[in-house]
Order: structure tokens, then C-alpha cells, then sequence
């Protein structure tokens, strides 16, 4: 199934439009949705070119648009117009998605969407499971990532028992179960509290830089867009638009100690400037 | 936490030795009709002399058969149209009427036509106790399905998973909960189907028994009869609530009591 839908997007994919670099490459996207109240421009006209292994992180006040972004990107969600190009593929055909294009994607929610019956190791190993991995392979690759996410110990304790950031960690070595290189994060921190927020931006840092992967982080948080991004992408709402795109030459890995720098303090100053006149 | 673990151990037997206690002493103060009621000296006497007959364990046999059958077939047709109606929202929303018509007919009304239709014999017993077990699994079902977390179905969409997968993996899975509380209800009204069956047609099965006790005037028999149902009735509710420890330990109705 997956073979023959990858043999048709790759002889019609317009692979002359992307630089064997970009690994993501959003052209002229829209989301519309309609409500007896009407339409609304959820996104519009977005484009944007991802680079292979680049951070990339999406801000922007609520309703901006920035999580129907992602989840179109991350097949979830067909656009209304526009195309995404994941590796060259074309992700979206007649609103269906093709699912060569996101086999090498790991999506990670709000919520840690752990499925309640099953162990740490088999809610990682789920990914594994639906591929057809034996058992023995996947727990062992499970208990690896399980250390990896620091929940060592906790291999076969149910979701229940665990704290949310626990939870959130375990989302993140199910993502990751897969060696998916493209990550697509939609603020997988946002319900934790600042320091274990923190700790979990140097995990993910270690992580994202050991795997070598591409990563797309929606988040509301100003600091925390600006201390993981590459590149921040500001998206303003009504309708959803990209408004600006920041750079952040700060050398990677960064410490905790660069957020009191002046470089860094700049970046989230003038970000906050602008995301303030959004209204 | 100890206290509140031991109570129910101590006020259920007391209430139980109060009733009978003041049970006794009215029937023999008041110098009640034995043929009215028994006092639960004689029940308890004629209870045992029940338990002696082998005719009794034959009766019980059928009566447990039938409502054995009769839950097993409402169960897995209940689950199975249950989780289709769940899936299909146009046919459940174009078979609804009927079911509510189904669902609100008096179905123990239905035995003489099911004697009619399947003998005396246990057939028509099996139907009613399977039809009486069927609905509220049906509808437990149907509601599992439709209450599986948008998140989890986006998860499952995310990993690429096929519609078996998520049907496996996830929908069958979240379902079992639902089917379990259905499980509870239909395994009391397959009893009662059974026995209700027993008392309106043919003559085998501890149903009978009751109505031959009841025509020769035995009231203490009667009594003996309706208690020994009444157990049958509480260990088969016991096994399928026990049972939850095994299928669904994950779920909140497991383990709070465990942890409690």
C-alpha cells in the first residue's frame, strides 16, 4: 500500500522545486473553516521552507493559526488550498494524505494522548507495534528511549500513576520510537510547570541535537520559542499569517544561562513588541 | 482507610441478624400462618433439605444453562450491533426508533409467543434471557464507541494506522469498560429472564420449582427456592464484576477500589 502511493507521488511530485536541503516546504497554504456564523481564515497564504535539521518554532497569540499549521503539516488536518512537500512528496492529494510522506514524522499533541492500558513501555512502543515490529525488538528499543526521556524505572508503570511531565516525556520517546526525523511539537509543554518546562527544554535540546532531527515547535511562550528556535516564524491572527521570521544565531547547545544574555533578551524583547501590537 | 475497608464486613451481617432476629420473634409472638410466611428457623431448615435433593441440582443446572446461554448470546450480539451502530451514525440514527420500540416493550410479555414459537423446553428460556441481556450491552457498547478521546483517534491517525489497527488497538479497547458496566446489568436481567421464563412455560428449571412449591401452598419451600436463586443470581454477578480485575485493570473503576 505504502509502496504504491510513494510510485505515484514520486513520478508526478514536482521535485524540481526543492533544494535537496529543504525538508518541509509550504507554499501558498490556506484553512478555512466554515460555522453558520461563516468563514474563517484560519490560515492564509502561508509559505515557508523548512531546512533539514533546523528548529523552527511557531508563535503567535491564540487563535493564530499556528496549530492548524502544524497539523496540516503534520497530515492530520487537509489544507483548504496550497501545497506541503515533506521530503518532496506531496503530502496532500484531493484533501487525502499520503502516507509515505509522513512515515518519517513523529507528532507530538498538547495533551500526552498515553493510551490508559498500556505500560510506559508499550505506550512508547505503540509506533513499533502498528509497523509490525516483533515484541522482543520493540521492548528493547522502548526501554532505550525510555532511559533516553529520563523514565528509567518507571518502564512498566501505567500512565495513571505517572506526573504530567512524566506523561509528556513519554509522549516524546513515542515519538521518537520511530526515529522519526521530523519532529512537528504543538506546546508539548505547555500544561507543565516553569522549572520542569525548563528541564524538559534541555532534554529536548540534547535529544533533537543527538538524533539530528527537523523539528517544528508550536508554543505561546516567548522565551521559550526564542531559547529552542533556529528560527522563529511569527504568525499573526484574523486571518492566520505569517507576520515576521527572526533568526537566532545563539550557538546550539545552549545553556540555561543564555537567557540572561543580552543577544537573547533582545530577540524575546522585540518579539514581545511585536506579538503585542497584534492586538 | 482501615475503618472504612472493615465496615461493610460488620454492618451487612448485623443488618442481616436484625431482620432476622425480628423476623422471628414476629412470626412467633404474632403467631403468624406458617402457610403465609415461614420463619427463618423453618426456611433455614427446609433450605437445607432443598440442597439434599438431587432433583434440585438437576433444576439448578438447567436454570444456570439457560442463563449462561442466554447472557453469552446477548452479550456478543450486543457488542457486536452495539459497536456497528456506534461506528455507522446513519444507521443508528435511522434504526433508532425501532430500538427504543425494542427497547421499551415489555420482553417478558413476549414467552408465550416464544413457547409457541421454540417448545417448553430451554430454547425459548435461552431467547429471553439473550434479548433481556442484549440492550443494555448494546447501548453500553454503542456509547464506548462513540466516547473514544479525539486526541487518541488523532494519535492513531498521526502513527499512520490502519482502520483495523485503530479499531484494535484503541476502539475495542476503550469499549471494554462500557461493556463491563452492560455486562453487570445483563447478567442480572438473564437471570431474570430465565426464571421469569421457567415460570410461564414448561416444567423443568428452578422457575418451575418455584411455581409447583407455590401451588401446593409451601410457603417455606417457596422461600427456600426464591434464596437459593437469589445466590445463584449473586454469584454470577460476583464473577462477571470480579472479572473486571482481569480484563480492565487499567481503569479507574479497578483500580480506585485497590488503591482506596
Amino acid at each position: 500500500m505504502n509502496q504504491i502511493q510513494g510510485d505515484i507521488v514520486d513520478a508526478s511530485a514536482p521535485i524540481a522545486n526543492s533544494t535537496p536541503t529543504v525538508r518541509v516546504k509550504i507554499e501558498n497554504l490556506c484553512k478555512d473553516f466554515r460555522t453558520s456564523k461563516g468563514v474563517t481564515n484560519a490560515v492564509q497564504n502561508v509559505s515557508l521552507d523548512i531546512q533539514r535539521g533546523e528548529f523552527v518554532t511557531l508563535v503567535g497569540r491564540s487563535g493564530c493559526g499556528k496549530t492548524t499549521l502544524l497539523r496540516m503539516i503534520g497530515g492530520l488536518l487537509a489544507p483548504t488550498s496550497g501545497t506541503v512537500h515533506v521530503d518532496g512528496k506531496e503530502l496532500w492529494r484531493n484533501g487525502r494524505v499520503d502516507s509515505a510522506a509522513i512515515a518519517r514524522l513523529g507528532f507530538v499533541f498538547q495533551d500526552s494522548n498515553l493510551l490508559p492500558w498500556f505500560t510506559v513501555i508499550d505506550n512508547i512502543a505503540l509506533p513499533l507495534k502498528l509497523r509490525g515490529v516483533s515484541k522482543a525488538e520493540r521492548r528493547e528499543r522502548a526501554t532505550t528511549l525510555a532511559g533516553l526521556v529520563g523514565l528509567a524505572g518507571f518502564e512498566h508503570s501505567y500512565p495513571r500513576q505517572l506526573s504530567g511531565g512524566m506523561r509528556q516525556r513519554v509522549a516524546i520517546a513515542r515519538a521518537l520510537s520511530t526515529e522519526p526525523d521530523l519532529l512537528l511539537m504543538d506546546e508539548p509543554f505547555g500544561a507543565l510547570d516553569a522549572l520542569t518546562r525548563e528541564r524538559m527544554n534541555l532534554e529536548l535540546q540534547r535529544i533533537v541535537g543527538e538524533t539530528e532531527s527537523t523539528v517544528v515547535f508550536v508554543t505561546h511562550d516567548i522565551p521559550e520559542a526564542v531559547f529552542l528556535g533556529d528560527r522563529i516564524v511569527h504568525m499573526t491572527p484574523r486571518p492566520g499569517r505569517v507576520h515576521q521570521t527572526v533568526s537566532v544565531d545563539i550557538p546550539k547547545p545552549r545553556e540555561v544561562i543564555v537567557q540572561t544574555g543580552r543577544e537573547f533578551n533582545e530577540i524575546v524583547r522585540d518579539l514581545r513588541t511585536a506579538l503585542d501590537q497584534d492586538g | 482507610m482501615n475503618r472504612t475497608k472493615a465496615l461493610p464486613w460488620i454492618v451487612a451481617p448485623a443488618t442481616i441478624i436484625v431482620i432476622l432476629v425480628v423476623w422471628q420473634a414476629w412470626v412467633t409472638l404474632m403467631d403468624v400462618n406458617p402457610f403465609i410466611m415461614p420463619s427463618p428457623i423453618a426456611l433455614g431448615k427446609e433450605f437445607g433439605v432443598l440442597l439434599t435433593e438431587p432433583n434440585t441440582w438437576a433444576q439448578t443446572l438447567i436454570t444456570v444453562s439457560e442463563v449462561l446461554m442466554g447472557f453469552v448470546i446477548g452479550v456478543v450480539s450486543g457488542l457486536a450491533v452495539g459497536i456497528v451502530l456506534g461506528k455507522v451514525a446513519w444507521l443508528e440514527t435511522s434504526m433508532r426508533p425501532l430500538i427504543i420500540i425494542a427497547q421499551v416493550a415489555p420482553k417478558v410479555a413476549f414467552i408465550p409467543l416464544f413457547v409457541i414459537w421454540f417448545g417448553f423446553g430451554m430454547t425459548s428460556k435461552v431467547v429471553l434471557a439473550a434479548i433481556l441481556a442484549f440492550f443494555p450491552v448494546m447501548l453500553n457498547a454503542l456509547l464506548g464507541v462513540r466516547s473514544v478521546a479525539l486526541g487518541q483517534r488523532e494519535l492513531m491517525q498521526s502513527l499512520n494506522a490502519t482502520r483495523m489497527q485503530t479499531f484494535g488497538q484503541l476502539e475495542l479497547r476503550s469499549v471494554l469498560p462500557y461493556l463491563f458496566a452492560g455486562m453487570e446489568v445483563a447478567i442480572v436481567l438473564a437471570t431474570t429472564g430465565a426464571i421469569v421464563g421457567e415460570f410461564l412455560g414448561g416444567s423443568s428449571g428452578l422457575g418451575a420449582m418455584v411455581v409447583s412449591a407455590m401451588s401446593s401452598l409451601n410457603a417455606a419451600r417457596t422461600f427456600a427456592l426464591i434464596l437459593l436463586l437469589s445466590l445463584i443470581g449473586l454469584i454470577l454477578y460476583v464473577i462477571v464484576n470480579e472479572s473486571k480485575r482481569l480484563f480492565i485493570p487499567w481503569h479507574e473503576s479497578v483500580y480506585a477500589l485497590q488503591e482506596a
